[in-house]
């Protein structure tokens, strides 16, 4: 009994320390190969336009759900105390440093990472990975660099949109439907909001997370089992363990950059 | 020095997991030849083109390519060798999001610089050659399954490779794009010298066009020779398969104690 579930450990342990292994490898090949302008730069177009431009519906949508809920809470809570002047930090702050690189990236998790595993899944399972192979082209740098590399510019802008859209719709509730006055929303926020502190530790979060999340996606997709099952098997867990990686490394981001100042 | 064999193989080891799906072949493959390799499906007549082409490394052997080691290259001339062979997948394998001119311009746009308008005359050129130069501009979705399995030729040999391998080409082909293929297959390799390989079970389709072929079985090469010699066989194992036998020295019934004891068991 113990020594099956000391072999069970010992084997989900190397299995483990293998995919890591291989998720390096994948992640190193593709950010080797030389990566030319002219070639490289139409396929990264290409690849940001359907990671980037075809997000930005449900980031613009959230954020400015999210912008509205944060200004209606915020709004009912603060005006107990008669600090509803705060309300601009409160929504920029929570924006800039936590919900707008968390929630951007989850739902970039969900729309762009899951499509991009389910892309390089299906090439696989077509042989188109494999033909490429046998006609001396690394898919390595065609398919997964260029997705790479649009992913981790993608998402630090889509990142800032949802801030600013979030913010607006933190004004849009908080000033115009609730009442709280204009110059104060904006000048207090414009107080309150440090651009090293803030604006720029947000912005580094959420360079991390678009690596950690594009970074996932296609190697799960590069890496998954070449069946419908393996496909659906991938997709799910490149949602999966990137939401949870977003998750607990902001945490530890956060606690690295604002740990101090509590 | 330049030998007649293009490929050639000794002692190959291959396994997968437990199974052993090679257990020591050796075979040639003639230039300017067209060499076939039938077998049952699941003897991983696949696997051993792969294996040639070096995606898959074998455990013991030796696979010669034009004189060169190919288990031992690195990735670089790897796949170098590899623009000097061409593959037809089962599938066709084309890439979905793009028309069949840019996938037969594909590897000449990834591997050399040429100017459009060459470029464009060269794909044409492979194109017309597989009779499909007026559905340049249709999309892999839009083509049959035997006019995918054309462009994919046309993209195979718009290298000019000096040999192309073809997994099952005629699997899953109606009559008429089977005829089609063969007569491709066959002209293609003498009008362009190319060495033509094919992995199949259709024995017949095959055997109209191979110059040369070796059958496997269980890991090992049961006969080789030419069609007409492998035609002509008293080994039964060949006979049944070159006749299409049901029964045989390949069994119709998968391994099981005798019918009488599991039928009585469930009386009993």
């Amino acid at each position: 009994m113990i020594s099956n579930r000391l072999r069970q450990l010992g084997a989900n342990t190397l299995d483990m320390f293998a995919t890591s292994g291989r998720a390096g490898m994948v992640l190193g090949r593709a950010l080797a190969g030389t990566f030319s302008i002219r070639r490289g730069g139409s396929l990264l177009l290409k690849q940001l336009y359907q990671v980037g431009v075809l997000s930005l519906a449900i980031i613009v949508v959230s954020g400015l759900f999210i912008g509205m809920v944060l200004g209606l809470q915020g709004y009912t809570i603060l005006v107990d105390y008669g600090a509803e002047a705060s309300l601009g930090p409160m929504v920029a702050l929570s924006l800039v440093r936590e919900l707008g690189p968390v929630v951007a990236a989850l739902l970039f998790a969900g729309r762009a990472g899951s499509a991009l595993t389910a892309e390089i899944g299906l090439m696989k399972a077509t042989e188109q990975l494999s033909s490429m192979e046998m006609m001396a082209v690394d898919p390595l740098h065609r398919i997964v660099a260029p997705r790479l590399w649009a992913g981790l510019i993608a998402l630090p802008l889509l990142t800032a949109i949802f801030n600013v859209v979030g913010v607006y719709g933190g004004y849009l509730i908080g000033v115009e439907w609730l009442g709280a006055d204009s110059g104060g929303f904006w000048s207090a926020m414009q107080a309150a909001v440090d651009f090293h502190d803030d604006i720029l530790n947000g912005a580094i979060k959420s360079v991390v997370f678009a690596f950690v999340v594009t970074w996932i996606a296609v190697f799960r997709g590069y890496d998954c089992v070449p069946t419908s099952e393996g496909i659906a098997n991938a997709t799910t867990r490149t949602v999966v363990h990137s939401s949870l990686a977003v998750l607990g490394l902001d945490f530890v981001l956060t606690a690295l950059m604002f740990g101090e100042i509590g | 020095m330049t030998s007649d064999n293009l490929v050639e193989v000794r002692g190959l080891h291959f396994a997968r997991g437990e199974r052993v799906i090679y257990d020591g072949i050796d075979l040639d493959i003639k230039r300017g030849k067209v060499t076939a390799i039938m077998g049952p499906s699941g003897t991983g007549k696949t696997t051993l083109l792969r294996l040639i082409g070096g995606q898959l490394k074998p455990s013991a052997g030796s696979i010669r390519f034009d004189g060169v080691e190919v288990p031992t290259l690195g990735r670089n001339e790897l796949f170098a060798l590899r623009r000097r062979m061409g593959m037809l997948f089962q599938s066709g394998a084309l890439f979905t999001d793009m028309n069949v001119f840019e996938n037969v311009a594909f590897p000449v746009r990834e591997h050399l610089k040429l100017p459009e308008s060459v470029l464009r005359a060269l794909v044409l050129m492979k194109l017309e050659a597989v009779g499909l130069r007026g559905a340049r501009d249709l999309m892999p979705s839009e083509l049959s399954g035997g006019m995918a399995r054309r462009v994919a030729l046309a993209r195979a040999i718009v290298m000019d490779p000096a040999m192309i391998m073809y997994d099952e080409p005629f699997t899953g082909q109606d009559p008429i794009s089977m005829g089609v293929l063969i007569q491709l297959i066959r002209l293609l390799n003498d009008a362009l010298g190319l060495t033509s390989v094919i992995v199949s079970h259709d024995v017949d389709e095959v055997c109209s066009i191979a110059d040369y072929a070796y059958i496997i079985s269980n890991g090992q090469i049961v006969a080789h020779g030419t069609p007409q010699e492998l035609g002509r066989s008293n080994n039964p194992r060949v006979s049944q398969f070159m006749q299409g036998l049901p029964d045989g020295p390949v069994p119709f019934h998968y391994p099981a104690r005798a019918y009488s004891d599991d039928l009585l068991e469930v009386a009993a």
